[in-house]
């Protein structure tokens, strides 16, 4: 059967991993394609690159860093930030990329999920979401999840996907930072309306949030950024506790 | 040489990275005369089929690779690459394909539907564990069970001559076929690791 994804996502400004230190068995935390090798071993499924520079020059070298990485590793690269338009998707998928996330880019113009799933193919296509409760209602954020859209979330990550995105990364602001496990409650309501891969992020904090989140229904993927980086869960160790916990996953 | 058909489908970036990772002269090429003189042929493919089939047809080179093929050249289609092996698709519509592979694409999710399950989401994306027949040269490196990266809604079927390796996804969903020297796989061994590379290592040396 399929198995569960386990992804960690790095953060690139300037060439270099944000929230890079404190990390042990790697020679520079803070080099990209040094980390992507080390996550590769341990066996990570799949690798998210934000790029969250802010000029051309750095978009540069961001993209040279892809390219270093996707001629050497060969799993399923997600990059994201800054995409706005077709060029943009281009430009990364052409130094290597498999798919694109886009966040803010879908909000300001949510044609760009429908432009890019008919020129590249659903696949490519990951609409990400930062989502927090307001008065009970799950909304949707933009700006990095500053500023309240005022939209229906769930009725977006619908709408996301009729529009052809491939997958839903769903992070949750309310339990992000927290590790006090995924917000299983809007990651079930987004899994009961999409029939779509989701990519629970925001809370992961143990090794047992990774297994509460795969036992519920429609979840398929499980991201996680400083919990890897700070070593405080090892990916290989927690793909083993999670087989003998009866997750299905890659060893 | 492995000359990797370019026919305006797809993204070569990792196909091309993986080869030379693993030391193998490959050129991206839209040339017969690159065809006749490469050792081994990779079809590459994401998209739909009619769209790629007739993008294929319109290099001219489908003659050319039928031929190389017929003198025991070896070649390998990789996910959509593979489907175009075969005779038809059923992918909106019915569309003839090159027939290398005895069978027919289908949709995964009527098939899915045909058997009676539910909840299982339609593409099948991501790792999968194969089964494979074991003294195919293809998987002289790999283990049974190994996981491969699938990203696909339409599968092969009726290919039971030709199936050389499978994954379960509520149904059999066909991994790799071969007749001859001709090889197929659903799954992007350029994207599948440690396990991938050492499928394209063992393609290198059938």
């Amino acid at each position: 059967m399929i198995t569960k994804r386990i992804i960690p996502c790095l953060d690139v400004r300037n060439g270099r991993v944000v929230k890079g230190k404190n990390f042990e068995g790697i020679q520079d935390v803070s080099d990209p394609v040094e980390m992507a090798r080390f996550y590769n071993r341990e066996g990570a499924d799949e690798l998210v690159f934000y790029d969250i520079t802010a000029s051309v020059e750095e978009r540069g070298l961001f993209t040279d860093i892809l390219k270093r990485v996707a001629s050497e590793i060969f799993i399923p690269l997600t990059v994201g930030g800054g995409i706005n338009t077709l060029e943009d998707f281009d430009r990364v998928l052409k130094c290597g990329a498999d798919k694109v996330s886009v966040n803010s880019g879908a909000i300001k113009n949510p044609d760009i999920i429908e432009r890019a799933a008919k020129k590249y193919g659903d696949q490519c296509v990951v609409l990400s979401m930062d989502i927090k409760r307001v008065d009970g209602d799950f909304k949707l954020f933009a700006k990095g999840g500053r500023e309240n859209t005022g939209v229906d979330a769930l009725q977006w990550a619908k709408d996301g996907v009729e529009r052809g995105a491939g997958e839903l990364v769903v992070n949750s602001i309310d339990t992000d930072g927290v590790k006090g496990g995924f917000d299983l409650e809007l990651q079930s309501e987004i899994a009961a309306r999409v029939n779509v891969p989701i990519i629970a992020s925001g809370g992961a904090g143990k090794m047992e949030d990774f297994s509460d989140l795969f036992k519920h229904k429609g979840m398929d993927a499980g991201l996680a950024a400083s919990i890897f980086h700070y070593k405080e869960i090892r990916i290989s160790d927690l793909k083993s506790y999670l087989k003998s916990q009866g997750v299905e996953v890659r060893l | 040489m492995i000359a990797i058909i370019d026919y305006g489908v797809g993204n070569l970036f990792s196909l091309t990275a993986s080869l030379r990772y693993l030391g193998a002269e490959a050129v991206v090429t839209g040339k017969k005369e690159d065809i006749e003189a490469a050792d081994r042929i990779i079809l590459p493919g994401v998209g739909a089929f009619e769209d790629a089939i007739a993008k294929l047809r319109d290099t001219g080179l489908v003659e050319t690779i039928v031929n190389e093929t017929a003198k025991g050249k070896p070649l390998l289609g990789i996910c959509l690459g593979m489907q175009l092996l075969f005779q038809e698709s059923r992918e909106y519509g019915v569309h003839e394909g090159l027939g290398l592979i005895k069978g027919v694409i289908a949709p995964i999710d009527e098939d899915l539907k045909a058997e009676g399950i539910e909840g299982l989401k339609v593409p099948h994306i991501g790792w999968n564990a194969l089964s494979f027949e074991s003294d195919e040269p293809l998987f002289k490196y790999i283990k049974q069970g190994d996981c491969v990266y699938y990203v696909h809604s339409f599968y092969g079927k009726d290919c039971e001559e030709s199936i050389i390796a499978s994954s379960m996804y509520g149904i059999r969903i066909t991994g790799a076929v071969r007749n001859g020297k001709v090889y197929g796989t659903q799954f992007h061994p350029e994207k599948s690791g440690e396990v991938g590379l050492n499928i394209l290592k063992a393609f290198m040396e059938v």
